[in-house]
């Protein structure tokens, strides 16, 4: 797929889905170390038991980082100008989580030509755990 | 309750520098598998200086310096108590392989809902690259809950 331009894209137009694989120890084991968030929370699971949590759950920014990739999927990073996301709610072990994106402005901002788009990621039961926007600037 | 007195709070500086193995070994937790995310050749190839730090990766910065880690003990926030709420990112240039960037970061609100059930602490931090150059501005919502 070729990147989007300005004028190529259309307010609705969605992103290609990103598809992760649900969330297992070993992928927040490697996630805790290469982002440097080591809080036990998300690798032992004696202590988030001990924090009243059922096991150990991803990080926040695991997931955010897929949905960054779902944006950089679709146009490069280098057009990249402003990514928020809330965190809605807990992503656990098991969960199978989908980013979706859709464009929902065409604008101009600092003398260049962006679209904004809105952003979310949603587990295999339709739990919405992260929503948010990015603006990006596109040739 | 976490005491008002650390809005205003300024966290000593995280100097990060970028290394390409903790890149690639972000792609692979990440499950990133594109080139130019893993190979500097293909990186230069694909129009970057070297391989990209990923939209989200800045966050090293004060995870490794240890100044995360120092801010919840000084505003006594227990890590099982903790939740991230909100995070944002505005880029203003690019950060590569090589790079070295510091990120300073302050306290700019700390409030709370529910009668103080959750409490929430807003960090705005600068990145700024080995020439001085703004290169990002983060802002983090943490959360503290009481339940």
């Amino acid at each position: 797929m070729s990147a989007p331009s300005f004028d190529g894209v259309k307010v609705g137009d969605l992103l290609p889905t990103l598809q992760l694989p649900p969330v297992d120890r070993t992928m927040l084991a490697l996630f805790a170390g290469a982002s440097g968030d080591h809080n036990p929370i998300h690798i032992d699971t004696d202590f988030a038991r001990r924090a009243g949590m059922q096991d150990v759950f991803a990080h926040g920014m695991l997931g955010m980082a897929w949905i960054a990739r779902l944006i950089t999927g679709w146009t490069p990073q280098s057009t990249l100008r402003r990514f928020d996301v809330r965190f809605l709610g807990i992503t656990h072990l098991g969960n199978a989580m989908q980013c979706g994106g859709r464009v929902v402005e065409k604008l101009e901002q600092n003398r260049e030509r962006c679209v904004r788009i809105e952003v979310q990621s949603a587990n295999q039961f339709g739990q919405t755990k992260i929503v948010g926007e990015a603006l990006v600037a596109l040739p | 309750m976490i005491d008002r007195k650390w809005i205003g709070h300024e966290l000593p500086a995280s100097i990060l520098a970028i290394e390409r193995s903790r890149l690639q070994f972000f792609a692979k937790a990440t499950g990133e598998t594109r080139p130019e995310y893993l190979d500097a050749a293909a990186a230069r190839a694909a129009g970057y200086g070297d391989i990209p730090a990923p939209p989200t990766f800045l966050m090293a910065a004060e995870l490794d310096s240890g100044a995360s880690t120092q801010l919840l003990a000084d505003l006594q926030i227990p890590l099982a108590k903790l939740l991230h709420g909100e995070q944002s990112f505005i880029y203003h240039g690019p950060v590569y392989a090589g790079d070295t960037v510091t990120v300073r970061s302050k306290i700019s609100e700390i409030y709370d809902k529910k009668n103080g059930a959750l409490e929430f602490v807003v960090k705005t931090s600068r990145a700024v690259n080995q020439r001085e150059e703004l290169v990002a501005e983060l802002r983090s919502v943490l959360v503290c809950r009481h339940e």
